[in-house]
């Protein structure tokens, strides 16, 4: 028999869409909790767009992107703003011992489901809302998308070249960053209700959350009063530092020489040229000093290597490198194939998919990827009759009601 | 939320040993954060690690680290050397008493000091011993040398960021231990819930490279899908980024689906206001195709919304935006952060007492507001073997010369 998992048993009824707040639920689900989410043909999730937008299936269940987010889940399709439909959600919300939403703030109050209104139905119910800047303030109903909020967050400024326009760090930063805090959140929270009997309500901005990751240069700005500049690859400490031009198209490695054993070390590597006993490259700060006519010089000892074969000599005497990974280096990466970083699941129109596990390792209770993101309304009937107990009629109600939504309800069917 | 039921810690009764460097540093401040009682255990004289700028007031000195103090504020902090026998056996005891063990030394150190999981785990079955490592603890990767650059190439964000023309860029914030830090947290936690249920702790093993990885979502899968990579810079086929009076905003416009439409609307309505929406102000957005729209069409559009963008303020564009509900964010330096409205609504900044620098500090808060728990710093980072005396002879029950000896021969 296979071990329990570690959240078997919890029941999370799950109305949020998109990136951040799918992958926190979908992190329970992989330790076995029973997440149901809720989606409608009305608005599909975006991500289920993200497929097509990859150039690849225009179908509503055509989104690796989708699946991968949604792993082990069980996907029902109802319309919140019937009344048949908030019906079965507050039936849903009775079941669950979590709900989490992520609609902008004070929408989800409209469909008679926020927090307090939950609360009533269920008292010691544990509830999330992700947004982008919170619940209550002057910005909370601001609108925008996730690059906003990393632009927000400050992760456009520090990105890029000091002498050209940022680049940012594209896509939505902060839904990499939220989903993970919300877990830590929530485990926390069924504990202290395991302990207490008392349910809790979690208010997650993501603009706060990217905040928490552009420390230092808060502390930098407020006790020194610096504004911290992109820098390109440039670091305080260490010279040379960078990604550095290595043979091969746009291919690229990343060094790091911070210490004078480092140092001797590289220039070991690369043969000791004459110039590495030039006094300009003598000590670190000479280094640092003369920055701009070293990275050159190394550019043109990488230049001849292959990306791979830089990392691999450099790291033969312990200087810090990495090649600059593409999605294809990434694919062939034979350490992240050594943890099977990656697990390969059926997936109905696209054959297999590839699904991303989480980057730890549990011992004794691992995850464990045993579905890839439902269909829309893949599991209505099971949802609807065994978990809340729906009869036939009261399903052929619904459906006829426009509760539970079809394909005939996507935008552009009629 | 601003009012809370009650504040009580949530992890509040169970303590943390923090033997990690700065790369597992984060992981243990999440936990201090949610009111675990967290002991960070330094060398003898110190975390090495301390001597990383910026400084406050510019001093380099160990304790005016700032990345430092971030990281390791609501831990207290004693001084060990683990690797001296006596060192072990205090560390030994410290372990009875401890629900987590954070650690960051390359994979075989611990065991090697005999305190590897095994041996922790057979003084303590219910701990959570949590090891953060660049590449996790085997592979042909596992004794890689790195620090952050090294890892945000090998995680493959690196090959998204920057100039098409020039080479890949990493953050200036260094962002790999963030990850690491916070992966960690989230593993330590599904652990610590199991153990709350059963008694039986585990190993958690955490690769930095896979933490960074998840940035990049889509990248494997677009791989074994399209046979593709993705270039930086082009991501994107409209524009994001422009210069606006005093700084730069990010927004763009005519994306498909309904949000768009609507802020596409809500910006050029206003650009019209002005006089300043040219032709597109005759574009029917409701049925506004993007991927029918010619190169020159872009490029026009960017330079309608370029000149506009530069007659006024970030904040005027902002707080535009937000009352007219179009999509367009500030691209915020530090002071933006600093002055933001809505944070300082939210009390989002947490001031920090600190006595031994006669000085209040404020730092970045919470990740989110729990109705029943402050979820924030609860204590300064400790000075270098502040609480020695607090948890060695009040805690630990060893006596005033026990203590003694040990300083004396250099273990603590």
């Amino acid at each position: 028999m296979e071990k329990k998992q570690v959240f078997e048993g919890v029941k999370v009824a799950d109305f949020t869409w998109s990136i951040a707040g799918p992958m926190a639920t979908r992190e329970l689900a992989e330790h076995g909790a029973t997440v149901i989410r809720v989606e409608s043909h009305k608005y599909p999730c975006p991500m289920r767009r993200a497929g097509s937008m990859l150039g690849r299936s225009a179908s509503i269940n055509g989104s690796f992107v989708f699946a991968n987010f949604n792993t082990n889940k069980l996907g029902i399709s109802l319309d919140l703003s019937k009344p048949k439909g908030q019906e079965a959600a507050r039936r849903l919300v009775k079941w669950a011992d979590i709900v989490g939403e992520s609609f902008g703030p004070g929408v989800i109050a409209r469909f008679g489901l926020d927090y307090e209104s939950v609360r009533k139905i269920k008292p010691d119910i544990i509830y999330f809302s992700t947004s982008l800047q919170g619940q209550y303030g002057p910005h909370s109903r601001y609108q925008a998308w996730g690059w906003q909020a990393a632009s927000l967050a400050g992760f456009y400024e520090t990105v890029g070249w000091p002498d050209r326009l940022p680049t940012g760090i594209p896509g939505a930063y902060t839904d990499q960053i939220a989903p993970y805090y919300t877990v830590c959140a929530l485990i926390a929270a069924l504990d202290y209700r395991r302990r207490t009997g008392k349910g809790m309500y979690l208010d997650q901005a993501q603009f706060e959350v990217g905040v928490t990751f552009a420390e230092p240069s808060l502390l930098d700005y407020g006790v020194n009063g610096r504004i911290l500049k992109r820098r390109g690859n440039r670091d305080p400490y260490a010279a040379p530092h960078g990604s550095y031009r290595c043979q091969g198209d746009d291919s690229w490695c990343a060094i790091a020489v911070a210490t004078d054993n480092d140092w001797e070390a590289f220039c070991e590597v690369i043969g000791n040229p004459a110039w590495t006993r030039d006094q300009r490259f003598a000590s670190p700060a000479a280094r640092k000093e003369n920055e701009n006519q070293l990275d050159r010089l190394v550019e043109e000892w990488t230049v001849r290597h292959s990306a791979p074969d830089v990392m691999r000599m450099m790291q033969e005497r312990g200087v810090p490198a990495g090649v600059v990974q593409k999605n294809e280096d990434l694919f062939n990466d034979p350490q992240l194939r050594h943890r099977d970083s990656h697990e390969r699941l059926n997936h109905p129109e696209l054959g297999t998919v590839l699904h991303q596990r989480p980057a730890y390792r549990l011992s004794r209770t691992p995850c464990r990827l045993t579905s890839t993101g439902p269909n829309l309304g893949e599991h209505n009937e099971y949802v609807f009759k065994e978990i809340l107990g729906f009869s036939d009629d009261e399903i052929a109600d619904m459906l006829i009601e426009g509760a539970i939504t079809t394909e005939a309800d996507m935008p552009g069917a009629r | 939320m601003k009012q809370r039921v009650d504040t009580e810690p949530l992890l509040g009764s169970h303590r943390v040993l923090d033997l990690t460097d700065e790369k597992g540093w984060f992981c243990g401040k999440i936990l201090g954060d949610l009111g675990a009682d967290v002991i960070k255990v330094e060398k003898p004289g110190g975390d090495p690690a301390r001597t990383t700028g910026p400084f406050y007031h510019d001093v380099p000195h160990p304790e005016r680290s700032l990345p430092w103090m971030y990281c390791n504020s609501s831990k207290r902090g004693i001084t060990l050397d683990i690797e001296a026998t006596a060192g072990r056996d205090v560390l030994r005891s410290l372990v009875r008493s401890a629900d987590f063990l954070i650690e960051s030394f390359s994979p075989g150190y611990m065991e090697g000091i005999g305190m590897g999981y095994e041996a922790v785990g057979a003084v303590n079955p219910g701990i959570v011993f949590t090891s953060v490592t660049p590449f996790g603890q085997s592979g042909p990767y596992k004794d890689y040398e790195v620090s952050d650059i090294v890892l945000w190439a090998m995680g493959g964000v690196m090959a998204t960021c920057g100039d098409k023309d020039r080479a890949p860029v990493r953050c200036s914030v260094p962002q790999a231990y963030y990850f690491a830090g916070l992966q960690a947290a989230t593993g330590s936690m599904v652990a610590h819930y199991h153990r709350q249920l059963t008694g039986e702790g585990q190993y958690v093993d955490v690769s930095i490279q896979e933490s960074v990885l998840l940035n990049v979502p889509n990248s494997v899968m677009t791989w074994d899908t399209f046979q593709r990579n993705t270039i930086r810079s082009e991501g994107m086929r409209v524009r994001m980024l422009y210069p606006c009076k005093d700084g730069r905003v990010v927004c763009s416009i005519g994306g498909a689906g309904v949000g768009w439409t609507q802020s596409t609307i809500a910006l050029t309505n206003w650009m019209a206001e002005e006089g300043m929406a040219e032709e597109l102000a005759d574009i029917d957005w409701h049925n506004f195709n993007p991927g029918a729209a010619t190169p020159e069409q872009v490029q026009r559009a960017e330079e309608i919304l370029g000149a506009f963008f530069l007659t006024r303020t970030k904040q005027e564009l902002y707080e535009a935006a937000v009352q007219r509900g179009f999509s367009l964010a500030p691209s915020s330096t530090p002071k933006d952060l600093r002055e933001d409205v809505q944070l300082a609504a939210r009390d989002f900044y947490i001031e920090v007492e600190h006595p031994e620098l006669g000085d209040t500090v404020t730092y970045a808060g919470a990740p989110l507001q729990m109705s029943h728990h402050h979820w924030g710093i609860h204590r300064r980072a400790p000075l270098i073997g502040e609480h020695n005396e607090e948890v060695y002879q009040t805690e630990l029950g060893l006596l005033p010369e026990e203590v003694a000896a040990l300083r004396r021969d250099g273990v603590i």
